[in-house]
């Protein structure tokens, strides 16, 4: 019984090829897109586990030069003796690769890579003089492979790095173990010319890529609900049309229980299959996209991610396991349907539109109190999961509306309308409106991501290039390598230039956050070009009084400060005087004073500097300073080309953005293909009558072009305003509450219009073989519909 | 005794509320005999063929097949009765699009379990369908379509077949052809028949006839 069932069900699809390619290719497409964006994640995810576990980067409090300079390994040696519980680690660059020195049994636990940490590892690395394990990325002759450690980097035991590096008894810091004994000699007493910089805790790279990954998790969500619309039509028209077949099998004395099993069982096996072409084609999307994303974290942020893909378990898992709840999601309303269809049910597959008109209530009620929640969250969500719960309350909304919408305005047009074909026209399209739902849905979807994260990456491109320019506002930077250069660069260039600003800087705790305090001197390049969000009437005249401190905005939402409050930096009070933007800083940053920096700190002596001159004169004094004064073009940087390469860095990370964007949009533009050459057979009944009444096929071909576009029309007015408060939520609600600052939002409407252009081209294009197909039906095909014996 | 029916009732809510369709019904068939249901359009006779095809069930009263009370079973009861023991002929033919002629004559004996090639091959032989197996129902005529309903529920060899109006979507000629091969088939299969029918004509044929009206039997 079960055999011959299945058949008969199974039947369906062989007789409707395109259903089911439908089916397949949207759960598939949907599946691609989803576990591609999570691959990229998931891969920049275990990099970053790498690079923690060889570097504890972020995880331990670490003893440093205030000087920058290194550490004699004779202060290391002291510290031990005197109950320190300290170890040394030394870095340097061999051959393109980040090579690191460590002791592996001073290290603090969780410190060396997991590879490591069994007992042949480290009898290796301790024993085997001169081994060296590296990331499987990294070419170093002799160096054992191993996977847990941080792409781009390799590792080895200290003295054969010092060797390696010709730095012999030269440490660069010193990781300070979580826990201490009781009684300690002061650090002042044993080496004063170390300072103690805390860990960042949870401003750690991960976090600060965290903001990254989340745009990349919230786009492949929205792929994948675009391919479960797509998903959702298929399974309902197959439901629709097998209705018929249903109830004969029931009156042929199928029980109902295993119909509702057999076709959850077909669905399952097709979700498997279309599962596993999803994660293949997600597997491509990745690959293709991986090195692009790698590049960006790498410039952007810091990180180090492979570039290259591994195959992991939990990835296929995971795409599988989507693929199948998508499928259970898109069919649950269908298979819910058809356990409580009671038998003598019409037989026939209702219109379209009656089945709509059903539940056009329902569905309006559930449109509008979806919409309601988004609006009283957009008034009080604060974190990032109530930032997400309004995402998906504001989307989901708008497309069960969207219907509802444009249903009222047919209805509009159709009343305004005179001639006999606009009127048959605007009533022939209302009825369509239920079978071309779902796609318009993925299209409003579609576009409105597009247009949120268009205009998010370009308010961030925007911001970003104000926040360069208040940055960057020195014509030349210059790094010295030891205060003894320092001290002669300065000679050297201050009869050449405008003025001298030195960067210098300290880790502090302000409002206990971990903060990097620099001193800054009074010159107007910063008067002229700094902003504020919010500021006092003469930040910096309070500033060069020594009563004020500027900081930026993560450690003001942070630590809950604002303009006008207290704070401490050591013993000294000042009062904040601005609040800046910081973009992409994890950690608390704060201005004071050149003078009160040099009285609170005066070990810290700058290496860096911004010059201030005229641009003409920029080549020339670089010049110099190579030829004249020893300076190595790798510490001469002009400003120019800082700012270029941070914007080419900045446009690169929305390389994979922008292909999201192009992706989605194909999908909704399948979505509308597969709709349409679904819906073709089912419409000649419907347009029989007026080719018999006189209207060409050419003319009803081209009126099927006409009322998809125009529907594509309808659908991107409404994508646009749901597109911006997309990405006034992302900005506002999802980007503060993850990262602690917000970014201004802009308007690109030269964007808007080419976003448009592009979906009612895709529109037209998915329409167009469609109205083709109904221009040529055959005659004979249009006179079935009039035979008796139809 | 095959079929019995005792005071059967059903009532249907409808948007100007409770109408009764059945009133207490009473008949019965004997294997072998053919019965015919007439009455005007609503008097009852799909419903109450229906409720003895195990499609619905009535509100009070009995019905049973072989001593077996419909009401009594659930779902898969009644399922199974559909599956082996009675054959419904719908007047819309209800034949599976996705199958070919030869799977969906074939269809209900192999859900039965009661498949009988000899018998289904002899069935598709004086039906006139031998060259048509091969294809799909749409490309059959109504007519066509009706021969391969009947075959299919012939196939099983059922106990009871029920037949609502199984010509009524046919010209004159081809109805009085369907109808001359469906009784003899029945008829060499022992089974009892019971067909709903406008057509007097048709009725005369059988070998009893009962009149509903309004719900009762006139």
């Amino acid at each position: 019984m079960i055999a011959v069932t299945f058949a008969a069900l199974f039947g369906h699809w062989w007789r409707n090829p395109l259903q089911l390619f439908t089916l397949l290719a949207g759960l598939a497409l949907a599946t691609a897109l989803w576990s591609g964006v999570q691959a990229i994640n998931a891969e920049a995810r275990a990099s970053y586990d790498a690079a923690a576990a060889t570097l504890g980067e972020g995880q331990f409090d670490r003893l440093v030069r205030s000087d920058g300079q290194p550490i004699a390994q004779d202060t290391y040696i002291a510290l031990r003796r005197a109950g320190w519980l300290v170890s040394p680690v030394i870095e340097g660059r061999v051959a393109d690769a980040r090579l690191i020195g460590l002791d592996p049994l001073s290290a603090p636990g969780g410190l060396t890579p997991v590879g490591l940490r069994n007992i042949g590892g480290l009898q290796d690395f301790i024993v085997t003089s001169g081994r060296i394990f590296a990331a499987p990325d990294v070419a170093l002759d002799g160096a054992v492979s191993d996977p847990a450690i941080a792409p781009g980097t390799a590792i080895a035991d200290m003295g054969t790095v010092q060797k390696l590096l010709d730095r012999p008894n030269e440490l660069d810091a010193l990781i300070v173990g979580p826990q201490q004994p009781l009684g300690q000699t002061s650090l002042d007493q044993i080496a004063p010319q170390l300072s103690r910089q805390v860990a960042q805790g949870g401003s750690d790279i991960g976090q600060l890529t965290d903001s990254f990954h989340l745009n990349l998790t919230a786009f492949g969500l929205l792929s994948f609900a675009v391919g479960i619309f797509i998903v959702h039509g298929a399974i309902g028209l197959a439901f629709e049309q097998r209705r018929a077949t249903v109830r004969t099998l029931r009156a042929l004395g199928v029980p109902l229980r295993l119909l509702v099993c057999l076709i959850g069982g077909e669905l399952l096996g097709l979700a498997l299959i279309a599962g596993a072409i999803g994660v293949g084609l997600g597997y491509l999307i990745a690959v293709f996209l991986l090195p692009d994303v790698a590049a960006t974290l790498r410039g952007l942020y810091g990180a180090e991610v492979t570039g290259t893909l591994q195959l992991r378990p939990i990835w296929w898992a995971t795409g599988m396991a989507i693929a199948v709840g998508g499928t259970g999601v898109a069919a649950s309303t269908a298979l819910w349907k058809l356990s409580r269809m009671p038998l003598l049910t019409g037989a026939q597959p209702r219109a379209l539109a009656v089945i709509a008109g059903r539940g056009v209530k329902v569905q309006a009620a559930v449109s509008a109190g979806l919409l309601c929640i988004a609006f009283v969250l957009a008034l009080t969500a604060n974190g990032v999961v109530t930032g997400f719960v309004l995402l998906g309350a504001l989307l989901i909304g708008a497309a069960l509306g969207l219907p509802i919408v444009l249903r009222a305005v047919l209805g509009f047009a159709a009343n305004c309308s005179h001639g006999v074909v606009s009127s048959w026209f605007w009533a022939d399209t209302r009825q369509q409106l239920p079978g071309l739902s779902l796609a318009l849905m993925a299209l409003l979807l579609a576009m409105a991501a597009n247009v949120g994260v268009s205009t998010m990456v370009s308010s961030f491109r925007l911001t970003f290039v104000a926040f360069l320019d208040q940055r960057l506002a020195s014509e030349l930077y210059v790094t010295a390598q030891s205060p003894e250069q320092a001290a002669s660069l300065v000679d050297f260039v201050t009869p050449r230039v405008d003025v001298v600003l030195p960067i210098m800087s300290a880790q502090v705790k302000i409002a206990g956050r971990a903060t990097d305090v620099f001193g800054a001197r009074n010159h107007a390049t910063y008067r002229d070009n700094w902003t504020f969000l919010t500021a006092g009437k003469t930040p910096w005249k309070d500033v060069h009084a020594n009563v004020a401190i500027l900081i930026n905005e993560q450690l003001a939402r942070g630590a809950d400060l604002t303009v006008g409050d207290v704070v401490n930096v050591g013993e000294q009070p000042l009062t904040i005087a601005g609040i800046y933007g910081d973009y992409g800083n994890p950690i608390g940053q704060a201005i004071i004073a050149e003078s009160l920096f040099q009285k609170l700190f005066p070990d810290v002596r700058p290496l860096r500097f911004g010059l201030r001159l005229p641009r003409k004169e920029v080549d020339e004094l670089v010049k110099d300073l190579q030829s004249e004064v020893g300076f190595p073009t790798s510490s001469v940087i002009n400003q120019a080309g800082i700012k270029a390469h941070s914007l080419a860095i900045f446009d690169r990370t929305f390389t994979v953005t922008t292909a999201l964007n192009v992706l989605t949009l194909s999908v909704a533009g399948f979505a509308i293909l597969m709709s349409l050459l679904t819906l073709t057979a089912m419409r000649v009944p419907q347009l029989a009558p007026a080719w018999a009444m006189g209207l060409t096929r050419a003319q009803l071909g081209r009126l099927e072009l006409i009322r998809t576009v125009m529907l594509a029309v309808l659908t991107g007015a409404i994508a646009l305003p749901l597109g911006l408060a997309l990405a006034w939520v992302l900005l506002v609600v999802v980007n503060v509450a993850a990262f602690g600052w917000r970014l201004p939002m802009y308007l690109f409407p030269w964007d808007y219009a080419q976003l448009g252009v592009l979906a009612i081209l895709a529109a037209g294009l998915a329409a167009l073989w469609p109205a083709l197909r109904l221009a040529r039906t055959p005659p004979a095909d249009l006179l079935k519909v009039f035979s008796n014996e139809r | 005794m095959l079929l019995s029916a005792r005071d059967v009732h059903k009532t249907y809510d409808t948007a100007d509320g409770p109408f009764a369709v059945l009133r207490g019904v009473d008949l019965s068939l004997e294997g072998g005999q053919s019965l015919a249901l007439t009455g005007e359009s609503g008097s009852g006779k799909s419903t109450l063929l229906h409720l003895i095809g195990g499609l619905d069930v009535p509100d009070q009263g009995q019905i049973t097949i072989d001593g077996a009370d419909i009401a009594a079973m659930d779902d898969a009861g009644r399922a199974g009765l559909r599956r082996g023991t009675v054959g419904v002929v719908f007047q819309q033919f209800n034949l599976i699009p996705s199958l070919t002629i030869a799977a969906n004559i074939a269809f209900q004996a192999r859900l039965a379990g009661q498949y009988d090639a000899t018998w289904v091959d002899a069935l598709t032989d004086r039906l006139g369908l031998t060259s048509q197996v091969a294809k799909y129902p749409e490309q059959l005529s109504g007519g066509q379509q009706q021969r391969v309903a009947i075959a299919r529920t012939l196939a099983p060899r059922p106990r009871l077949v029920l037949a609502d109006e199984p010509t009524g979507n046919l010209d004159e000629d081809t109805a009085a052809s369907v109808m001359d091969v469906m009784l003899s088939l029945v008829a060499e299969t022992g089974a009892g028949l019971l067909m709903v029918t406008h057509s007097s004509a048709l009725a005369a044929r059988l070998d009893n006839r009962l009149h509903l009206r309004a719900g009762r039997i006139a």
